[in-house]
């Protein structure tokens, strides 16, 4: 029984707490010291976690109720790897981004530390919970919070469009992960994960489970925004502060695809284990849809924060590409990216930040176009690693279609980026890339959060033993029985390989496309700044207007297509998995 | 019929859905998506019901009469009182909505799209 | 997309889903015979483990306490939103609109009602593990008697009641609270929230171990909380509204 899992997320909440109370009669320093000394210590204790995780499942019942005779009695948190990585990430990410924010947010805002915690502690508790309805607890704290710091700017009415298209979209999908909650409780009468998936698995799946499966992955889908669930996404990030956006792409888009993995490894593999090459390769179509999109989208953005939030949307696509193989190297492959993605999207939202602060200083170029590269993904730099893993892991599902189409949408949304760094910073397009008034600040601190980030994310690929942790991670976190007998039976658990420490090989193919990628967003960058009018004059013109016209900003279509993809993937599962 | 309440929640959530899809006013749609939601309170309570059973409350009823699932009623607890808190919020953002674009129509403060 | 292809495509989209949705409601259990492990299990141990008559109040508070911390600081979390949404922009200087209530009758009646529903949430909050009730129900209950002050009087009145810096403390000290009482379980080597206390003596106010605590603090920061979201709508858009009308 560990003693620290629930540290990560009760420390930032109390936190949370005590800045209420201390609201009228303490200084702004006091507030801010309180944050940022509860988001270090939970970011301490994670890793204590992360390392105690690596060798055991190290496992927590809250209020002392451990199962009896099988059933679980109460809420538990189980730390696995992957899991407790996602902790640490989190808790690191949010502290550089309020560590950004006491010099970027202006005025006396008294709430925004209590919503920023509030997210990290919940998306800490997604990662390490056991029991589905905790999920589901966890997963409205981050969306409620997550509402209202992207609403920051109260303002602009934009601001208010992005926050309350994301609060309507992400709630109903919320409601659809409850719905298939309560159905799974209907058929199971648990809530702990390991128990209704060990239920399942000596029961016919019958129509209840396969549409509880097809409302919970919507659900979760929604908050990881996939293509036809991913229109909130980019007027949500378009408008919300800098720091805020860090921590939205970074951490909370990717616990929908987390939420997805846990519940498919722990519940639904059980009773559709033989047929997960047809769910796994629904997922797969959707991913590499979302990703082709967020690249074509991103080209045609001339804002440049809505450009980066459709390269979000494009790299969510091929980390739900790799969790869909459904493999070992697969997921390893997409906590990888998972990782480098948050650091350098991050990193380039923060600099975005900076552009509101100094209008276009040359330095910051540097540190854009470095940004840029390692997210289009050379040859060991940036997401290479983890979209390698995840061409690997394709190649040995049998499969050779996937990895050109995600490797082309990396390239495409790298150059749309390449290409608005041009803009900014040599032209000084300033005013046309759609950013806000500019004001005076000290940037001291603004450029060293920026730099950590996008250097954190670049050398990611080279960190030795990345890879294999990460593949030791997956294969922990896809193993149901083992996870069952330790959380219900308390069975210790086998002994830990040991893990070379070195650099993770990666195939030729990898290595080609990765090239091919870089060159090919390079090429397109300087065609769409020599000829930037192309689209809008070539055959092109109606498929581009038709894309631009769906992406209307509407509240009532975004929903209608959400139901629209409900029923579709619904349809095919129910059709297919019975 | 066994089976009504199951419907009636299916029911409600489709009504709600429609409701947000095509609604005019901002507080409109908050209500829908309130309705919405609502249709899990119906589910989770229909599941857990037990014919014959009483309120799983204990006072001056003898212990192992047949009573109904209480942990249902513990969910159906934090889903209202999530609902709350996002109504609250969809409210206070509506209301600055109206404050700066002097509308309430969600078709018309569409200013990012594309 | 035009309205008639959005509602098109909606109605479309929800036809299926709508048969779907039948399909499960014809696999699931039929009404009335859930037969559950879980819920059974806990209707036998609680009021032999822990002496509460409430198995849902002793659910909500002790089995899935943690879950109830999420929701008490979902609420919690809510409220800081709605306060940074409301609380921002230039406003000016507002002229205090001069409403209050001019008939007796409705002071009088007002001024019952109040006191009738502040006691009916609190004795919710008080008997919630013994008899129906529980810390949210009440503190939602105490809440409204609060707003009926403002109802059955004036702002002036009702001012010391909506004021922040009463409200956010006991609303922090109420959310803060909960997790203090976990935490102290964890500083003894025990799980989180594990109960500290006996169980004490069987269908009185004297049982549940920790959970008449967890309770009070959860109806403090349910009440703390719903009033601040009261005043602040009352604040930034209600008394403007009156002010203009005068005007």
């Amino acid at each position: 029984m560990s003693w620290l899992l629930p540290l990560p997320v009760v420390i930032p909440l109390l936190a949370g707490a005590l800045n209420t109370v201390l609201d009228h009669v303490a200084p702004k320093w006091m507030h801010h010291a309180v944050t940022l000394g509860a988001m270090a210590t939970a970011l301490g204790f994670s890793i204590v976690i992360l390392i105690q995780s690596m060798s055991s499942e190290t496992l927590h019942w809250f209020g002392g109720w451990t199962p009896r005779s099988g059933v679980a009695l109460g809420i538990a948190f189980a730390a696995d790897p992957l899991g407790a990585g996602a902790a640490v990430f989190t808790c690191a990410l949010t502290l550089v981004a309020l560590v950004y924010s006491v010099t970027f947010i202006e005025g006396e805002q008294r709430k925004y530390d209590v919503l920023m915690s509030a997210v990290c502690a919940a998306v800490c508790g997604f990662a390490l919970s056991a029991d589905i309805f905790n999920l589901f607890v966890w997963l409205e704290l981050v969306g409620v919070a997550g509402y209202a710091l992207t609403g920051f700017d109260v303002r602009r009415v934009r601001a208010l469009q992005g926050a309350l298209n994301f609060s309507i979209v992400n709630s109903v999908g919320g409601y659809f992960v409850l719905t298939g909650i309560g159905l799974l409780y209907a058929r199971t009468g648990a809530l702990d994960l390991a128990q209704i998936g060990r239920t399942l698995a000596g029961q016919h799946a019958n129509g209840v489970v396969i549409v509880a499966m097809a409302l919970i992955v919507s659900g979760f889908l929604c908050k990881a925004a996939v293509v036809p669930f991913h229109f909130w996404l980019a007027d949500a990030y378009a408008v919300a502060p800098a720091p805020v956006c860090l921590v939205l792409a970074g951490i909370l888009t990717d616990i929908g695809i987390f939420g997805i993995a846990r519940v498919w490894f722990t519940v639904f593999d059980a009773p559709f284990g033989t047929h997960q090459r047809l769910v796994g390769d629904t997922l797969l179509w959707l991913g590499i849809c979302t990703a082709l999109l967020g690249g074509v989208m991103a080209l045609l953005q001339s804002n440049v924060k809505r450009l980066l939030a459709y390269s979000v949307i494009c790299h969510i696509g091929i980390i739900l590409a790799g969790v869909a193989l459904l493999s070992s190297k697969g997921v390893a492959g997409a906590a990888t990216m998972v990782l480098a993605h948050g650091f350098l999207t991050g990193g380039l939202f923060l600099a975005c930040g900076i552009l509101v602060v100094r209008r276009a200083p040359r330095w910051l170029a540097g540190l854009w176009f470095a940004g840029t590269l390692a997210l289009i993904g050379p040859p060991y730099i940036g997401i290479y690693l983890g979209h390698a893993l995840i061409d690997d892991a394709a190649a040995e599902a049998g499969r050779h279609w996937p990895q050109p189409l995600l490797w082309l949408a990396g390239a495409l949304a790298g150059a749309a980026l390449l290409r608005a760094g041009v803009e900014v910073f040599w032209r000084g397009e300033h005013d046309d890339v759609g950013l806000e008034e500019p004001r005076e600040a000290r940037v001291g601190v603004l450029v060293a959060c920026t730099a950590l980030l996008l250097v954190a994310g670049a050398v990611t690929s080279l960190v030795p033993g990345l890879g294999q942790r990460a593949h030791y991670g997956a294969d922990r976190f896809r193993a149901r029985a083992e996870y069952a007998d330790r959380v219900l039976h308390d069975r210790p658990m086998k002994t830990t390989p040991h893990l070379p420490v070195v650099l993770q090989p990666t195939s030729a193919e990898s290595l080609a496309y990765a090239s091919g990628a870089t060159l090919l967003a390079v090429l397109v960058a300087l065609l769409s700044l020599w000829r930037p009018r192309l689209a809008r004059r070539s055959v092109l013109r109606p498929a581009v207007a038709g894309l631009r016209a769906v992406h209307s900003g509407v509240i009532g279509d975004y929903v209608t297509w959400m139901v629209v993809g409900t029923a579709v993937i619904g349809g095919v599962w129910a059709i297919g998995l019975r | 019929m066994s089976v009504l309440p199951y419907l009636v929640a299916a029911w409600i959530c489709l009504v709600g859905l429609y409701g947000i899809v095509t609604s005019r006013h901002l507080v409109h749609l908050a209500l829908c998506l309130t309705i919405t939601q609502s249709s899990t309170y119906v589910l989770l309570l229909a599941i857990g019901y037990v014919k014959g059973g009483g309120p799983p409350i204990f006072k001056g009823v003898k212990l192992g009469t047949t009573a109904v699932d209480p942990v249902v009623q513990a969910l159906t607890l934090t889903d209202i009182v999530v609902s709350v808190a996002v109504l609250a919020l969809i409210l206070a953002l509506a209301l600055d909505v109206h404050e700066r674009a002097g509308t309430m129509d969600p078709d018309e403060i569409a200013e990012l799209k594309g | 997309m035009t309205r008639t292809v959005r509602i098109g495509l909606f109605s479309a989209a929800a036809v299926v889903l709508a048969i779907l949705l039948c399909w499960t409601a014809v696999d699931l259990p039929d009404f009335g015979n859930y037969r559950g492990p879980y819920g059974g299990l806990l209707n036998h141990v609680a009021p032999a483990e822990r002496h509460v008559t409430e198995v849902v109040t002793a659910t909500v508070f002790d089995y899935r306490g943690f879950d109830t911390l999420g929701e008490e600081l979902i609420l919690f979390t809510a409220v800081a939103g709605v306060v940074l949404l409301l609380e921002q922009g230039e406003r000016g200087e507002r002229p205090e609109p001069s409403e209050s209530i001019g008939s007796d009758a409705v002071r009088v009646l007002g001024a019952l009602a109040v006191g009738a529903a502040v006691l009916v949430g609190l004795w919710l909050t008080a008997f919630g593990y013994v008899t129906p009730g529980g810390g949210f129900q009440g503190g939602v209950a105490i809440a409204s008697g609060i707003v009926l002050l403002w109802v059955a009087t004036s702002l002036r009145v009702w001012g010391p009641f909506g004021s922040d810096s009463i409200l956010d403390p006991l609303e922090g000290v109420g959310a803060g609270g909960y997790i203090v009482i976990g935490l102290a379980a964890l500083a003894s080597g025990l799980p989180f929230l594990t109960n500290l206390f006996g169980p004490g003596r069987y269908g009185t106010l004297q049982s549940g171990g920790s959970i008449p605590f967890l309770n009070w603090a959860a109806a403090l920061e349910v009440t703390a909380a719903l009033l601040i979201l009261f005043s602040k709508f009352l604040e930034e858009y209600v008394v403007p509204l009156a002010a203009g009308d005068e005007r």
